[in-house]
């Protein structure tokens, strides 16, 4: 059986119909908000359940708890405050209880029913959500420069962002059935903002090995400078699925979600939206979410402990690295040979080559995927 | 948790009291000696968290949905080569 949504509750908040109508015509009366992209695939998160039991934006009440205690009011565990910045010119005449309409550039999205304005603290937001106040983390960074205010309340999304990758967006309700109906009752998520090496490529088959399905859900949208562009990983994979991956067992989809780089937190979050996907498991690997040296190795994998009713199992997997007289991807619990036999995989040191346009080694990447990452002038995100 | 920490998040309104037998106490207060725990609340609360969501999720019955709607999902799952 695909794991119950998070929350008990897979929520729905996309209208449709006759009630669609009426709102898009209430909708030209009402005051606007304009949001960026990332907070626009947060409105679509939520409404299709990947928040799962969020309904909108945190309101004061449940924006503290998860904050001090990473969970909601109701005590369900969550990590990562779902929020909507606003400046206050931006909502002069806006009052709690009002209706504002969403868009993204001209593009209508939503409506908000406004439950709450209220301050926030953002020094205290990325001390606790990042462990670190230093600018020179990028979510901090990014936190940093936020508005003041933020709006809490339930939404009603009317219409999407046009994604890029319509092919591979799958929204919960559409990967539950699909898992139903591939017969899965098992199912491993996989998170990632990477083009995939052999070292991603060995945990997932691993993890694979012992249930019945595999989806694999790359980030797109927001990720720091450095990191490669969605549509790189996006053909990296299809190169590395094509010649590589058992299609029955493989799920492949995007989900538009910005990175946030918080390292242990994260990590949760990670766990929790696949879990709404359907997942029974999840892959926390060495240092998941994180950047730089802000976090332990395996800090992701500690937090995990003050979560028992998590609702979806992590698996922990151990960095590997290629093994010459093993033949083949290993990891230090089961490889007996020394230093001199292991190719690592670097991913500072495979950006460099990639950079410099050289193929990687086969014992790092599949040819396949190199050639289609090196396909592109330019595969780093400035 | 240590007491002083507790207190004052339960001054703070997170947190409240529930009372449970002594001998129960003492009881969990030698099993977690030498665990991760560093508090009979802390563990009460794990184990109560591990508990509750488990009820919950056999208390949840399957999901519905309509029949229109899954022919809608199932349709498009087809067209774009998931199923």
């Amino acid at each position: 059986m695909v794991s119950k949504p998070h929350g008990m509750k897979l929520v729905n908040r996309v209208v449709a119909g006759k009630r669609r109508e009426a709102l898009l015509r209430e909708a030209q009366e009402l005051p606007k908000i304009v949001v960026n992209y990332s907070l626009a695939a947060d409105l679509e998160n939520i409404a299709h359940g990947v928040y799962s039991p969020l309904e909108g934006f945190m309101i004061q009440e449940d924006y503290l708890h998860v904050l001090y205690d990473m969970r909601l009011s109701n005590d369900v565990p969550w990590t990562i405050p779902i929020i909507l910045d606003v400046d206050p010119e931006e909502i002069s005449g806006i009052k709690e209880g009002d209706e504002v309409a969403i868009r993204y550039g001209d593009h209508l999205m939503a409506i908000m029913n406004v439950e709450e304005i209220y301050g926030w603290d953002k020094l205290e937001y990325v001390k606790q959500v990042y462990k670190t106040d230093d600018r020179g983390h990028p979510g901090v960074a990014k936190t940093i420069k936020k508005k003041e205010l933020l709006l809490g309340g339930r939404i009603d999304l009317i219409d999407h962002v046009h994604s890029r990758f319509e092919k591979y967006t799958l929204w919960p309700i559409e990967t539950r059935l699909l898992f139903k109906e591939r017969g899965w009752k098992t199912i491993v998520g996989f998170q990632t903002r990477n083009v995939p090496h052999l070292g991603h490529e060995y945990v997932q088959k691993a993890a694979l090995t012992f249930v019945d399905g595999l989806f694999i859900n790359p980030l797109i949208g927001w990720k720091k400078p450095g990191d490669f562009k969605d549509e790189v990983i996006v053909e990296a994979y299809e190169a590395l699925l094509r010649h590589y991956y058992p299609r029955d067992s493989v799920v492949f989809a995007v989900l538009a979600m910005e990175m946030r780089y918080a390292g242990p937190r994260e990590a949760i979050h990670h766990a929790i939206v696949r879990k709404n996907f359907g997942c029974t498991h999840f892959i926390v690997g060495r240092d998941h979410a994180g950047v730089g040296n802000f976090y332990g190795p395996y800090e992701a994998w500690e937090i995990f402990r003050e979560f028992p009713d998590l609702g979806i199992t992590p698996f922990f997997i151990r960095e590997s690295f290629y093994c010459k007289k093993c033949g083949g991807m290993v990891n230090a619990k089961i490889c007996p040979h020394g230093e001199d036999s292991r190719i690592r995989i670097s991913g500072t040191q495979l950006r460099e080559m990639i950079k410099r346009g050289e193929k990687p080694l086969k014992e790092v990447m599949r040819p396949e995927v190199a050639e289609a990452v090196l396909r592109f002038k330019e595969p780093f995100i400035k | 948790m240590v007491a002083e920490e507790l207190r004052e998040r339960e001054a703070r309104g997170r947190y409240t009291t529930v009372s449970i037998p002594i001998t129960l106490y003492r009881r969990i207060k030698e099993l977690i000696k030498d665990t991760g725990f560093t508090s009979v609340s802390q563990f009460v609360i794990y184990i109560l968290r591990e508990v509750i969501s488990s009820m919950e999720e056999e208390k949840l019955r399957g999901e519905s949905i309509s029949e229109e709607e899954k022919k809608r999902i199932i349709d498009r799952l087809k067209k774009l080569g998931y199923l």
